[in-house]
């Protein structure tokens, strides 16, 4: 009860602070430059030029609180080891020699390459094939549904398709081991499968980035002038003539955002892992191996810095040209 | 280089019937103008043609061959789209190129037949540009082009003037009547729902409406000889005034006296049968002149409209209303009168016409034989 009305004062407070900031921060401009006497129009300009960035301060204010200050403190945390005393770059050089971190790296970059091509592949293919047919919006949200479920809700789903009873625990679950079974194959314990299983990981994250990449990708091709298509097939274009030299080149620009957008999940990718195999048997990721030198074992804070920053290096030109293509995408 | 044959055409829409009987003979290097109202399926029409909507039932031939199931691609035609349809990631060289290149024909023959369609159309420094870079004008030009350098038996133009602005229509009309004269032995067919487009381009109208030809015939035959109310109404501006009445007299010049007093007498011939028909006199706007004595339709002048060339005068009277009427014709006589007539606003007036310029409706259809 107490913390119910705690959080409704809060609300009550911080709707009413933003209102009264506005309020009372714009009468005191009007007051600091008046909209009439002898300077009216400089007054009403200078104003006017202040007045944007009045209403973006507090905006401005709390991101740079929340996601500037926190770069910069984290920056810093990665040049100190686990007494919080500076030793320069030292904790790269660590990484740099780091087993595990190469292999996270290697296995982020297969992500990389591997997720977001497949995602963005089958999100266009899903899109295209159901873009014409009647039934196509239940199969479009069918593939859809996936995004609605939490990484690790999916992970958990997948557990159960991967699954893999010993010699003694009774029979197979597994939806896999089941159809391998049922074709007379043995089962097997597949997320322990060396380099294979970052595939059987992977294809969690492409499961659930199609729906995605087919959603936005429909409505680019719905934006396709009907007559273009028309005048390609007079011209004698085949269907997928049609798909390959008219259609997807002029839905390029929302493709690359598409692709980036999913770069930079993927880049960022850690539930899946977390969930299904912790980084055990060659998965290991970065942002599971930073969660590993974090919060487990006997924390250090610098080492697992250290990673932060080299994934966000590695976010940052990904993020830039997406935003970029998003834009241009707007215009 | 081909000539085209409709035969019982019909176009359904599951349980929508939109299109029946459409039965029409294209000569060879005509240029065939479909002209109706919005929605009477001339652009269906058109489409059935070029292989875009299914034929429902009937034959199309072109050339003698049933083309009913034949891919558009392989019929022979192009066509030139109302909002152009040129693919925006290609430059307009590419876009020319487009169905060559499709057809896999050599590099050679395709420059070769890009740059004389580039130069017909003078896109010659204009051709690694992207549509987005180029005028409506253009872009319409370039449309052209692409049909031009598939060298098609048959050209089809769906409305392709209407997204351009009144200046520019008038130059892109000259200029695809220019590129038919140098193109004698190509069919065309055009869709418009500009009766201007229609009378200056067709070697041969045919109007559509309620799902069927209302009448194939040369422009100035439409105009002088329709053969329904419809067609009477929809060919010329302002739309022809159409007055109720009975015929009075017989013989190879008919007389009608009007319902609203007034005879008119027609050089129509007709026999003693005909007497007392129920039918409309029509006359249209342009051929009516003042008179003094003898007049067809004596009224007064409500509205008066002075255009400088012409004037137009709103005579308030009971009009048989028609299809193709605009709503002043529905209860006003119009008269367009050459020179300045200012002063005859609220004047009363009479007016008479030529009997050879008359027409007479029963039932819709005109008695002329």
């Amino acid at each position: 009860m107490n913390q119910l009305l705690f959080a409704v004062s809060t609300i009550v407070v911080g709707v009413f602070g933003c209102v009264a900031y506005f309020y009372f921060s714009n009468i005191l401009l009007d007051r600091v430059f008046p909209a009439k006497g002898p300077n009216a129009g400089t007054n009403i300009n200078k104003a006017n030029a202040i007045r944007p960035w009045l209403f973006l301060l507090p905006a401005l204010l709390v991101l740079g609180l929340y996601l500037v200050y926190p770069v910069f403190s984290t920056f810093v945390l990665s040049l100190q080891d686990t007494r919080g005393s500076f030793i320069g770059g030292e904790n790269y050089t660590w990484l740099a020699g780091d087993g595990k971190f190469r292999e996270s790296l290697g296995n982020n970059l297969l992500w990389l390459v591997i997720v977001p091509a497949a995602s963005t592949f089958f999100g266009l293919v899903a899109a295209g094939l159901t873009d014409r047919i009647k039934w196509g919006s239940v199969a479009q949200s069918l593939i859809f549904m996936p995004m609605a479920i939490s990484f690790v809700g999916a992970s958990v789903i997948w557990k159960f398709i991967y699954d893999y009873r010993g010699e003694n625990q009774g029979e197979q679950i597994g939806l896999l081991n089941a159809i391998v079974e049922g074709l007379g194959g043995t089962a097997y314990a597949w997320i322990t499968m060396p380099f294979w299983n970052n595939i059987f990981l992977m294809i969690i994250l492409i499961w659930i980035q199609t729906g995605f990449a087919m959603v936005i990708l429909s409505a680019a091709l719905k934006g396709i002038s009907e007559e273009t298509i028309e005048a390609a097939y007079l011209d004698g274009a085949s269907p997928l003539q049609i798909f390959f030299k008219i259609k997807i080149p002029q839905i390029w620009g929302t493709i690359a955002v598409v692709w980036t957008t999913i770069t930079v999940t993927v880049l960022k990718v850690f539930d899946i892992v977390f969930a299904m195999t912790n980084g055990q048997w060659g998965t290991q990721v970065l942002a599971n191996l930073m969660y590993d030198w974090m919060f487990r074992g006997s924390p250090d804070f610098g080492r697992g810095s250290a990673i932060v920053m080299v994934i966000m290096l590695l976010v940052t030109p990904v993020m830039i040209w997406n935003i970029s293509n998003a834009h241009k995408e707007n215009r | 280089m081909a000539d085209l044959t409709l035969t019982d055409l019909v176009k359904t829409y599951g349980k929508v019937n939109v299109l029946r009987d459409i039965n029409l003979d294209i000569q060879t290097g005509e240029l065939i103008v479909f002209v109706g109202p919005s929605g009477c399926g001339k652009s269906t029409l058109l489409r059935m043609i070029a292989g875009l909507e299914k034929i429902t039932d009937g034959t199309l031939k072109i050339d003698g061959q049933v083309v009913n199931d034949v891919p558009p691609s392989q019929r022979g035609i192009a066509m030139v789209f109302q909002s152009y349809a040129l693919y925006p990631h290609m430059t307009v060289r590419d876009n020319m190129a487009f169905a060559l290149n499709i057809a896999k024909k050599p590099k050679a023959e395709i420059n070769a037949a890009v740059d004389k369609a580039a130069k017909a159309l003078q896109l010659e420094s204009y051709l690694d540009r992207l549509p987005k870079a180029l005028s409506g004008g253009q872009r319409q030009r370039v449309a052209i082009g692409r049909a031009i350098v598939r060298d098609p038996k048959v050209y089809l133009f769906d409305e392709p003037l209407s997204n351009l602005d009144a200046a520019l229509r008038v130059a892109t009309r000259i200029e695809i009547s220019q590129l038919k004269e140098a193109m004698p032995d190509s069919t065309m067919i055009y869709v418009t729902h500009d009766q201007v487009e229609a009378m200056t381009l067709a070697d041969r109208i045919v109007v559509l409406a309620n799902k069927g030809i209302a009448q194939v015939g040369s422009p100035l035959e439409l105009y002088e000889r329709p053969r329904t109310e419809f067609v009477a109404q929809f060919i010329g501006s302002p739309a022809m005034n159409l007055l109720p009445g009975k015929i009075t007299a017989t013989g190879p010049q008919t007389e009608v006296t009007l319902d609203a007093g007034g005879v008119g007498r027609a050089d129509i011939a007709t026999t003693d049968a005909d007497m007392g028909k129920q039918v409309n006199l029509g006359v249209r706007p342009e051929d009516l002149v003042l008179t003094d004595s003898d007049a067809i339709f004596t009224g007064k002048v409500e509205i008066v409209e002075a255009l400088g060339e012409v004037t137009l005068l709103y005579l308030p009277a009971k009009m048989s209303v028609g299809e193709g009427a605009d709503s002043a014709n529905q209860t006003h006589l119009l008269a367009k009168l050459p020179g300045i007539h200012e002063q005859l606003k609220g004047q009363t007036v009479g007016l008479t016409a030529d009997p050879s310029k008359l027409q007479i409706f029963h039932d819709g259809v005109t008695m002329r034989s």
